[in-house]
């Protein structure tokens, strides 16, 4: 029983490990909480969906397409809603962006309809038995797709010329500008990457749970900011564990103390987190200067 | 006087003065974004048609009742602002909301989302202008004070504030304690006009709506919130908008008035220009980008 629950806690888990991953790539860079990544989200979750039930695209390749698409949209996301801002308050880059996810949310409520739409699953419906634990193939692809995309986003930032850029970026803006870094491209690259990210999610959250809703973004974007906020804002290793540590405590809390206060797990691990340790896990507390 | 139609938006644009005024204290004069303003309504709803039914006070003591409850609430989540700043409190804020309704989910005592029924119809329209006008008034006069004059210089620079020996930490949680208050009392009118409520009547979307009603206005200014409230509240009753629209509308306002007129519609310009911020100024400004690498 223990086991399973971790299971299907490391499962949620790795989705929202993605999700915050766009968090804290964001955060990273512009220091803007994206309101507006658990819609991008939902929207990957609808091309996928359309993609594979109306088109009869194959899966893989409706996953890259949805993955692209999201990207685009939180570009542009960035360019209407952020990127006017950048030299405002903070408050009002906030403010936009909380308006940027309201208005997404209510867009797709208008053009899809509030009802769920069903997202059969293309895998055979197979389980793997061990004595410990039950996992079902869909599970088993979730957990690869999340590492596969996770170990490519670090050869990313590590090892290429943009990952650089990136992490150049994000340590020193105006240094970054200096040495000749397109601060512009470098933004845009990391809204593209991850929403993208924050899509596989949607995509993947859709097939396990067949089901895909305009209102499905507003709690797990919340939830991977939460997971972001835990591992330490702003540090991607911090961003994975936070993730996966908070999809087996909501699964936990729900398995053992109370499945109605499922969704309280969450936000209760955020108000503690930032009470006592508001630099996460893995970040680091800078002290304030003047 | 009036039809009961016109009465009822009457009292729903007081009911959001009073919630607009109170969130721009917080949010407009103090600078410090609380996106869970309707948890504090509905501490004050639920508080004071408890009191009502349960204990059976008068219509005046339950919603003092419910204003009390919420501003203690409202001070409990004032003291992570100590630490919290910008976009964290957002999201504590935003979580102590969410968790707020999740509780009244459960709870026995407040029939869970079935929601309480039967609460008297003890609110007027004199009642609510009455509590507006008191609102207004109050938190005018707190404006004009010393204290007034704390919040907007927290508002403006918190360390300078700070180093000029204004208590930064009092005066934030003062801001929300009072702004809860009269979120509480909105609630408390509220929940004795419809005579009906249910967690749903307080979840994120109302913050926003709220929120809404503080930035069309103009944030720090006392007059764009009364206008801001009772424009938002009636423009879409007459225009008949449906629910969805409205909540497209909402959205579209949050970004466009950010882009084109931070101060809001009848907001005071104030300069533009921004000092140039210390890179490691901002709390949780880590770049650990390089710890993969470490």
């Amino acid at each position: 029983m223990f086991f399973q629950q971790l299971i299907n806690g490391i499962v949620l888990g790795s989705t929202y490990a993605l999700i915050a991953l766009g968090y804290t790539m964001v955060y990273g860079i512009v220091e803007l909480i994206n309101f507006a990544h658990g819609e991008i989200y939902m929207c990957g979750a609808f091309v996928g969906m359309y993609l594979v039930t109306v088109f009869k695209v194959p899966f893989v390749l409706a996953f890259l397409v949805a993955m692209i698409m999201a990207g685009l949209l939180g570009v542009t996301v960035e360019f209407i809603a952020y990127r006017p801002l950048r030299r405002s308050s903070r408050l009002a880059a906030l403010i936009s962006a909380i308006g940027a996810s309201i208005f997404l949310q209510n867009l797709a409520l208008l053009v899809m309809g509030p009802r769920p739409y069903s997202f059969p699953s293309p895998f055979t419906p197979k389980v793997y038995k061990t004595s410990l634990v039950i996992i079902s193939k869909v599970e088993l692809i979730i957990l690869a797709v999340s590492f596969l995309l996770m170990l490519g986003l670090t050869f990313l930032i590590q090892k290429t010329k943009i990952g650089k850029a990136m992490r150049a970026t994000a340590q020193d803006k105006d240094a970054a500008s200096l040495m000749g870094i397109n601060i512009n491209r470098v933004i845009t690259t990391t809204f593209a990457v991850g929403s993208a990210l924050g899509a596989a999610a949607g995509v993947m959250v859709g097939i396990y749970f067949r089901s895909v809703a305009p209102m499905m973004g507003l709690m797990p974007g919340l939830k991977g900011f939460v997971a972001a906020v835990l591992g330490g804002i702003g540090s991607i290793p911090g961003a994975m564990l936070g993730g996966l540590l908070l999809g087996v405590a909501e699964v936990m809390g729900a398995a053992y103390i109370s499945s109605q206060y499922r969704d309280a797990v969450a936000f209760t691990i955020l108000i503690v987190v930032l009470f006592f340790k508001p630099a996460g896990l893995i970040g680091r507390f800078l002290q304030e200067k003047v | 006087m009036f039809s009961a139609y016109y009465l009822q938006i009457m009292i729903l644009v007081g009911i959001n003065i009073i919630m607009a005024t109170s969130l721009n204290l917080i949010t407009g004069f103090t600078g410090q974004l609380s996106i869970g303003h309707a948890a504090f309504m509905s501490l004050g709803a639920y508080a004071a048609a408890l009191a009502t039914l349960k204990l059976g006070l008068p219509f005046f003591a339950s919603l003092l009742f419910g204003a009390l409850l919420a501003a203690v609430f409202g001070v409990l989540i004032g003291i992570p602002t100590l630490k919290l700043k910008g976009d964290y409190l957002a999201i504590a804020t935003l979580g102590f909301g969410e968790i707020v309704r999740i509780v009244f989910l459960n709870l026995k005592i407040t029939g869970g989302a079935v929601g309480l029924r039967g609460i008297p119809k003890s609110t007027t329209l004199l009642w609510v202008i009455i509590a507006a006008i008191l609102t207004i008034f109050i938190l005018n006069r707190i404006l004009r004070s010393r204290v007034g004059r704390a919040l907007i210089a927290i508002r403006e620079d918190e360390t300078a504030a700070e180093s000029m020996g204004i208590n930064t930490t009092y005066f934030k949680i003062l801001a929300f304690g009072v702004g809860a208050f009269f979120a509480g009392l909105g609630g408390g009118l509220f929940s004795h006009y419809f005579q009906y409520i249910h967690p749903g009547s307080f979840g994120f979307l109302r913050s926003i709506e709220h929120l809404c009603m503080v930035v069309l206005g103009g944030m720090g200014s006392m007059w764009g919130s009364i206008i801001g409230a009772a424009a938002l509240t009636a423009i879409p009753e007459f225009l008949r908008a449906s629910a969805d629209y409205r909540q497209l509308f909402y959205g579209a306002i949050l970004v466009l008035m950010m882009r084109i007129r931070p101060e809001g519609i009848i907001g005071e310009r104030r300069s533009r220009r921004k000092p140039p911020q210390s890179k490691d100024k901002k709390l949780g400004k880590i770049n650990i980008f390089k710890v993969i690498g470490r």
